[in-house]
């Protein structure tokens, strides 16, 4: 015979999904002999009323909760002294006493996280600053620098809807960012997440971040590497002061472009400021206007448009440099770039022939566009043979900057954020809707006299729409 | 107030004023071969089809009956206990799953709901195997071709569908087996059932559909649900149907063979109403006293199916104090093997998730195993954890 023991039974979820459960009586006392399965108690849930039958074969030893005490599932009710036995019920299930369940009732809809209505996580392309991939950091940083820059070959001008530009200020609070092993890592340290701060993609808190916060963070690399898995971007080597990451795909690509460009082409970046409130009021006039119903229209759309008016008065900035001809390529055509932020990284597809669009045909392609590049399906027809390009920094909340041009192109905008600042109207200072503008261009081909006046001209359009009309 | 004349050879499954009454088949085509109180009453039509049933057998089917209601029994304990998330008894549907399951042919193929065990049980699945799904411990306890039983359903009837299905693949085959469906009376209000119905009855493909009208849809009564007998739903599709009593165990095993030796030589499908009744909740997170008389219960109580079979036995002198030992023992050896068996269950490999998914491994497949098992060791070692805790 084996030796007695005690075993407790701790109250099951008895329906699907209980927290908790009251005991309506108890139909044994300390010191009864139970069979196994004899019925002990009745219980009320949630749902129903059902009677618990008994786990163990053995001697009651003790009742822990009172008739009509409501009891957390987990908590322990009755204690039996039983003989050795392996095959004792209730001695795995609703383990987990110590956690605190939400109940979430089966067919009552999944417990709402936080309070209210679920928080949408803002689709921010504004990465915090310790971000890894920040590819607006340099433009800004180069903004107040001279006109003729030889940018980073960081510079990764980015086109999306000027509709997700985030707004400024504290968003709604959310939960910080991190993944399940992290949570749980967090957990089992005891460490909140909401004190750490993350230095993963778009301040994800890493497992390094977690075990810096504990002071945990010189774990031999080996372990690290047995613990991790991850890419490395991800989850840095411990302590490392560095990532390596190899030079490969697109970032490759962009980089040799780049290079080429910064330094074959002898850059001029100026810029101007200016009030483009009518061109605002001229877009929301459009967007409640019959014939655009259903069409995206965007200050984007308002400016490609501009830009191509502007073009025909200023042909020079639509051309190339032919070094191995030796000859000036004037294009009688306008395919215009616009800089797009992919997964796969920065491309510039380009609208063909752009210049014989209407505005409707112009806000759909740039619609479909930007659509194709973000699903990473932009052909490398619509990759090559660009004119002229436009990256709009201006959805990352970014004012100017020094745009490299796309290689074989004579020019390139960079379109600033549109912000409500006091401004000179009518002699007076009233709140106005401004907005930047950067052009960079080839000073091999466009001289300082062109691209200035095609500044102005463009401007001219965008501060008075009206304009245009003694363009065309 | 619910009245049933199941013991006197008709039944009623409405209640009192129901409008619809005049449009019911009543009395006379119920099949019954064993009354409540135990006689054995014959048939002119369906004596010749258990003929064959020796004492012998009898004394089986009545074991097989008091096994699985020890195993349901026991099954609800250990969810009580905390040992299963759920589990759906099948009290009083007895003598239906087991009187027509005895009447397959190893060949034939089952495709079962979720209430369904004595099925199971009688087709070779281990009992821990039954439970494993509730337990949360398997996606399906069972691989379905090494005891020709498909995985139990639980949506409701959608494996009408994959039965005939199964069925029109038999035709294609040129062979003889059978496909079964089990399923209930609220599942004939489904568009599944119907359409399952429709295409058995299109390619008259040998398929048995066994309904087991237990008169409750959770807590919604069957006279709600169909204003006629459910076996006449069938008539709509050009199926033949039986109504057979349902806790009469050789009256279930007499009407399975007629459909399926139909089905097998080729006369295509038959509909099979087993008026029975579920004497226990939906599930255990359900309280049928919320919704039902206890009168009805104590009503059908007096129709037990094993009960009606014990008198059976008792009458022929069948029932000795050796038999009754033998089966008591069979039961309590099974349910310890069952509580055993699932209290000592291991927990699966986290990676199992990706076994029995497709029949052949495919890259995407292959991927989403790589993602995850990076993921599950992203989780870093328990060990190291606690380690880690331990130190501070």
């Amino acid at each position: 015979m084996s030796a007695t023991m005690i075993k407790e039974f701790r109250l099951p979820d008895l329906g699907e999904g209980l927290t908790e459960s009251e005991i309506v009586a108890w139909k044994v006392a300390v010191g009864d002999t139970v069979a196994l399965n004899q019925i002990i108690a009745e219980v009320e849930t949630a749902k129903a009323v059902v009677e618990l039958p008994s786990p163990f074969a053995g001697v009651i030893t003790a009742l822990h909760e009172q008739p009509g005490t409501v009891v957390e599932v987990g908590k322990p009710i009755v204690s039996f002294e039983v003989e050795g036995d392996d095959d004792a019920a209730g001695s795995t299930g609703a383990g987990d006493a110590a956690a605190k369940r939400e109940p979430n009732l089966v067919g009552y809809g999944a417990v709402l996280e936080g309070s209210g209505r679920p928080a949408r996580r803002a689709r921010s392309f504004a990465a915090p600053a310790a971000s890894v991939a920040a590819p607006v950091a340099p433009l800004a940083a180069a903004s107040v620098a001279a006109p003729v820059v030889a940018a980073p070959a960081e510079s990764r001008p980015v086109v999306t809807s000027p509709a997700q530009i985030v707004p400024a200020g504290p968003g709604p609070a959310e939960r910080p960012r991190s993944t399940p092993p992290v949570r749980k890592l967090a957990k089992d340290l005891g460490v909140s997440l909401e004190a750490v701060t993350g230095t993963g993609d778009h301040g994800l808190i890493t497992r390094d971040d977690v075990r810096n916060f504990v002071g945990g963070g010189d774990l031999p690399a080996a372990a690290q590497e047995l613990a991790g898995g991850l890419p490395q971007n991800l989850a840095p080597a411990p302590g490392a002061r560095e990532t390596r990451t190899p030079i490969k795909g697109v970032r490759k690509f962009t980089a040799a472009a780049m290079v080429s460009s910064a330094f074959t082409a002898p850059h001029v970046t100026e810029f101007l400021t200016l009030d483009v409130t009518p061109t605002m009021e001229l877009l929301a006039k459009l967007k409640a206007s019959r014939a655009f119903a259903g069409y995206k229209l965007t200050p984007l759309t308002l400016v490609s448009k501009a830009v191509l008016i502007a073009l025909r008065n200023h042909p020079t900035l639509n051309t190339r440099w032919d070094e191995a001809s030796q000859e000036i390529v004037q294009y009688n055509y306008v395919n215009l770039g616009i800089a797009a932020a992919t997964p796969r990284g920065l491309t510039v597809p380009n609208i063909k022939d752009a210049d014989r669009m209407s505005l409707l045909e112009l806000s759909t392609a740039l619609t479909e566009l930007t659509d194709t590049a973000r699903a990473g399906k932009t052909s490398p027809a619509n990759l090559s043979g660009g004119t002229i390009s436009i990256t709009n920094i201006g959805v990352f909340g970014i004012d100017s900057g020094t745009p490299i041009l796309n290689p074989g192109e004579a020019a390139i905008l960079a379109l600033g954020a549109v912000r409500k600042m006091p401004w000179e109207y009518q002699d007076e200072v009233a709140l106005r809707q401004v907005m930047t503008l950067s052009l960079s261009f080839d000073h091999r081909l466009v001289d300082g006299e062109q691209g200035s006046r095609f500044l102005q001209d463009l401007g001219a359009i965008l501060a008075d729409p009206g304009m245009a009309l003694a363009m065309v | 107030m619910f009245t049933d004349d199941a013991g006197t050879g008709g039944i009623s499954a409405g209640g009192p004023g129901n409008s619809a009454e005049s449009n019911r088949r009543t009395g006379g085509d119920l099949l019954q071969l064993i009354t409540p109180a135990g006689d054995r009453v014959s048939h002119p039509e369906f004596d010749s089809w258990v003929q064959d049933v020796s004492d012998e057998q009898l004394g089986s089917l009545y074991e097989d009956m008091v096994v699985i209601r020890r195993i349901d029994s026991e099954a609800t304990a250990l969810q009580r206990q905390g040992e299963l998330a759920l589990w759906p008894p099948l009290l009083g549907q007895e003598a239906s799953q087991i009187g027509s399951a005895r009447a397959l042919r190893e060949d034939d193929f089952v495709f079962p709901s979720y209430r369904d065990n004595g099925v199971a049980y009688v087709r070779g699945v281990n009992p821990e195997d039954i439970v494993k799904a509730w337990r949360g411990n398997a996606l399906a306890g069972w691989d379905p071709y090494s005891v020709n039983v498909a995985t139990q359903q639980i949506i409701i009837g959608a494996q009408t569908l994959h039965a005939t299905g199964y069925a029109m693949g038999i035709q294609n085959d040129g062979a003889d087996a059978v496909a079964v469906a089990y399923f209930g009376d609220g599942a004939t209000s489904e568009g599944d059932v119907n359409e399952a119905l429709v295409f058995a009855a299109s390619f008259q493909s040998p398929v048995v559909f066994f309904c087991q009208n237990n008169h409750w849809a959770i807590s919604e009564p069957v006279r709600l649900q169909s204003h006629i007998q459910i076996a006449d739903r069938a008539a709509g599709f050009g199926i033949p149907s039986i109504r057979v009593d349902g806790n009469d165990v050789l009256a279930v095993m007499a009407a399975t063979r007629i459909a399926i030796d139909r089905a097998r030589h080729g006369g295509g499908p038959t509909f099979i109403e087993a008026v029975t009744y579920r004497m226990g909740p939906h599930t255990t997170a359900d309280d049928p006293t919320k919704y039902r008389d206890a009168n009805e219960l104590e009503d059908w109580a007096a129709k037990d199916p094993i009960a009606r079979l014990k008198s059976l036995l008792e009458r022929k002198g069948l029932l000795t104090e050796d038999f009754e030992t033998a089966v008591a023992a069979k039961a309590d050896a099974v349910a310890k093997a069952l509580r055993s068996g699932t209290i000592n269950m291991p927990e699966p490999a986290p990676m199992d998730i990706f076994k029995n998914v497709y029949s052949t491994p495919h890259s995407t497949l292959d991927r989403q195993q790589d993602h995850y098992s990076r993921y599950l060791a992203s989780f870093g070692d328990p060990a190291e954890a606690a380690s880690e805790e331990g130190a501070r």
